[in-house]
């Protein structure tokens, strides 16, 4: 994870971080997992979810403002 | 019985910490963002799946819970991170990220050609 955070801040291209923001979001997902199953709890198995739609949706959103510049397009007659 | 279970989840739960950790040496060392990439996806699916699985066998053994959200979570993770990843490397793509100077095939070049040839 460390040196994920590494290519987070040093990568050399916008897309490396990219990469690295999306692998640090599912290593998170795992972290919870490590924690939940450490204080004998399943109070977090909701975040592991919630976690996973939301690093797929920042993903998501990073690479259409990547390719096109926007996020949201307006023009519907395409 | 609950011996055996133990190693199971230990064995899935390492495996997915070696895997994570394996993709964090790939994303440090690798030489381009594509081969980047492949080590982050590959991370994703399976060695976060082996952990949560190690998880979902947790809970369920030992505790007698069945957590449908953690498996909701797998699936999710399975069908994402590979749609994630492809994204990923058509945007770095069309951004114009350098490819790295011993790759040896590049599909996407001709394609300009390719579909002014076959409209």
């Amino acid at each position: 994870m460390l040196g994920l955070i590494y290519r987070v801040i040093k990568g050399p291209t916008t897309p490396d971080r990219v990469v690295a923001l999306d692998a640090l979001g599912v290593n998170l997902i795992a972290i919870v997992a490590l924690v939940s199953m450490l204080i004998d709890s399943d109070a977090f198995l909701e975040v592991i979810l919630l976690l996973g739609i939301l690093a797929f949706i920042g993903t998501v959103s990073f690479s259409k403002f990547l390719e096109k510049g926007a996020i949201i397009e307006r023009d519907r007659n395409r | 019985m609950t011996e055996i279970v133990n190693y199971i989840i230990g064995f899935f739960l390492l495996a997915g910490g070696f895997l994570s950790l394996v993709a964090s040496f790939g994303v440090l060392r690798l030489p381009d963002v594509y081969t980047r990439n492949h080590a982050a996806s590959k991370s994703a699916t399976l060695g976060i799946m082996c952990i949560l699985l190690g998880t979902f066998l947790y809970f369920y053994i030992v505790h007698g819970i069945f957590n449908s959200k953690v498996l909701l979570a797998i699936v999710f993770i399975f069908v994402t991170a590979p749609v994630g990843g492809h994204l990923i490397a058509r945007a770095a793509y069309h951004s114009g990220a350098k490819l790295w100077d011993k790759s040896v095939r590049d599909d996407l070049k001709d394609k300009e050609k390719y579909d002014r040839q076959h409209p």
